[in-house]
């Protein structure tokens, strides 16, 4: 007997009914087939609000199953309601496994970072976006959006940043920062940090970002080139802190900076919270 | 009215197995995808188009079917299991089932538009095989350096006719390859050489 109808839950399996995964899983291919284009969705209403990833957690619960192992981080931390909340709804909606090592996850949904542990070939990104369309707050109107990515015409963005370079002396975008996938579609590389943006280049795992309110979905296939935008003479560069982790002296890691007591002292510690543990070699929680 | 085989024994797990090894393929163009538990061929379909059409064939998805499988085994399979709408014009279906000795094999279906290059139709092409064919050299995103894809049954017109459809980018068709319980996916964007 099927048990899709697991434990007399009222649910189907993960969460959505199959009429709409599939409506999913077809955008999902389009969106491979056309890295970097913003594929519309038939959006359904997530048992958490607008802005809480709505948009990530449709497109992992139209790719999940029993075989996966999921990984759910916030800021790059697992341990954050958001990411808990998500981890735990799919444990019981779709019987999955979950756990926090970023090598061991089949599928890793996350909200504005890209894990520090380099992905392999298998593994799927899925990124919550709340703005999926880069220029969207030069261009308020999607007609016109839609067109100028018709005519690949991005000179709006380059004249921003130019303006930026105008006025502050250098690119001051320091996340959400716009990339160009494979040479031909301007993406938002949702609200990660501009840190995070080399990885997304040639990177082996697949990636899948979904924005809910918006109702778009759009992709990077593996190996897919991903440049950030940038002028021969003010070339892309990523933020370098002068401290090291407090937890795990990492170097080369994304910091956030910590007030730890009423006196202001700070201490700078990775945003990344698996991979500092790894580097300390503290077992997984 | 013929007797229709049974279609996915699970439907959620099933297709959410199907579909992972088809996005497998898709976002690894020219790699040959074996698909888990593959149901049963229906009439002339393969057990890999089969399984294709009930992952991701339903009632808002038109589908065209080649002649050769136009056939009222598939047709009632097609109507009882998914509900689509066989669509009687190549540029109504979202979906085809083709053969590859088909010539024109490309034209016809809908490439979608500037604006919304994904209102375009994927077509599954069935093959005898994905390995004894001429071998081609494949890039594009999703592969590292270069794939070498080799599927066999394609008319000598295919190389000019897949150079036309990626000249369309990012319009164009996606194809599925299918032979057997395996398939292999040629998104719009990969280039072919030789």
């Amino acid at each position: 007997m099927p048990d899709s109808q697991h434990d007399g839950s009222a649910y189907n399996y993960a969460y959505l009914d199959e009429q709409t995964k599939r409506m999913i899983r077809r955008a999902i291919l389009k969106a491979v087939a056309v890295p970097g284009y913003q594929v519309p969705f038939g959006g359904r209403e997530m048992p958490l609000p607008y802005g809480w990833g709505t948009g990530g957690i449709q497109v992992t619960a139209a790719i999940i199953g029993r075989d996966d192992t999921l990984k759910v981080i916030d800021q790059g931390a697992d341990d954050t309601t958001n990411a808990v909340s998500i981890r735990r709804f799919f444990a019981r909606v779709a019987e999955v496994a979950t756990t926090t090592r970023t090598a061991e996850a089949t599928v890793i949904q996350t909200r504005h970072r890209v894990p520090e542990t380099p992905l392999k070939d298998g593994q799927i990104l899925v990124f919550q976006v709340p703005i999926p369309e880069p220029l969207r707050m030069l261009e308020p109107r999607e007609t016109e959006t839609r067109t100028l990515h018709a005519l690949s015409e991005y000179g709006v963005m380059q004249v921003s940043l130019y303006e930026s370079i105008a006025r502050h002396g250098r690119i001051a975008k320091t996340y959400n920062y716009p990339v160009l996938v494979n040479g031909r579609y301007m993406m938002s590389p949702s609200p990660i940090p501009k840190f995070d943006n080399p990885k997304l280049d040639r990177n082996p795992a697949l990636q899948l970002y979904g924005a809910g309110r918006e109702k778009r979905i759009y992709a990077v296939p593996p190996y897919t080139p991903v440049k950030s935008l940038d002028f021969d003479d003010h070339p892309f560069e990523i933020e370098r802190w002068s401290e090291c982790c407090a937890l795990c002296g990492s170097r080369e890691s994304f910091l956030d900076e910590m007030i730890v007591d009423d006196a202001g002292k700070r201490l700078f510690v990775c945003s990344d919270t698996d991979y500092c543990r790894e580097r300390r070699g503290e077992p997984v929680q | 009215m013929t007797d229709i085989g049974p279609g996915l024994a699970d439907p959620a797990h099933d297709s959410q197995r199907l579909f992972r090894a088809v996005l497998d393929a898709f976002s690894h163009p020219g790699r040959i995808v074996a698909l888990p538990r593959a149901p049963a061929g229906v009439g002339p379909l393969s057990p890999a188009a089969t399984a294709f059409v009930l992952t991701l064939v339903d009632r808002d998805t038109p589908l065209w079917l080649d002649p050769a499988f136009d056939v009222a085994a598939v047709r009632d399979f097609v109507h009882f299991h998914t509900g689509a709408p066989i669509a009687a014009r190549q540029a109504d279906a979202l979906f085809a089932v083709v053969e590859p000795w088909r010539e024109p094999l490309l034209d016809g279906f809908a490439i979608g538009s500037d604006a919304y290059p994904d209102r375009s139709a994927t077509l599954v092409i069935e093959v005898p095989s994905l390995v004894d064919g001429t071998p081609r050299t494949a890039r594009g995103p999703g592969i590292a350096t270069h794939e070498t894809i080799a599927v066999a049954g394609l008319p000598a017109s295919f190389a000019g006719a897949w150079a036309a459809n990626r000249a369309l980018f990012p319009c164009g068709v996606d194809l599925v390859f299918t032979a057997g319980t395996a398939l292999l996916a040629l998104p719009r964007g990969i280039v072919m050489e030789g």
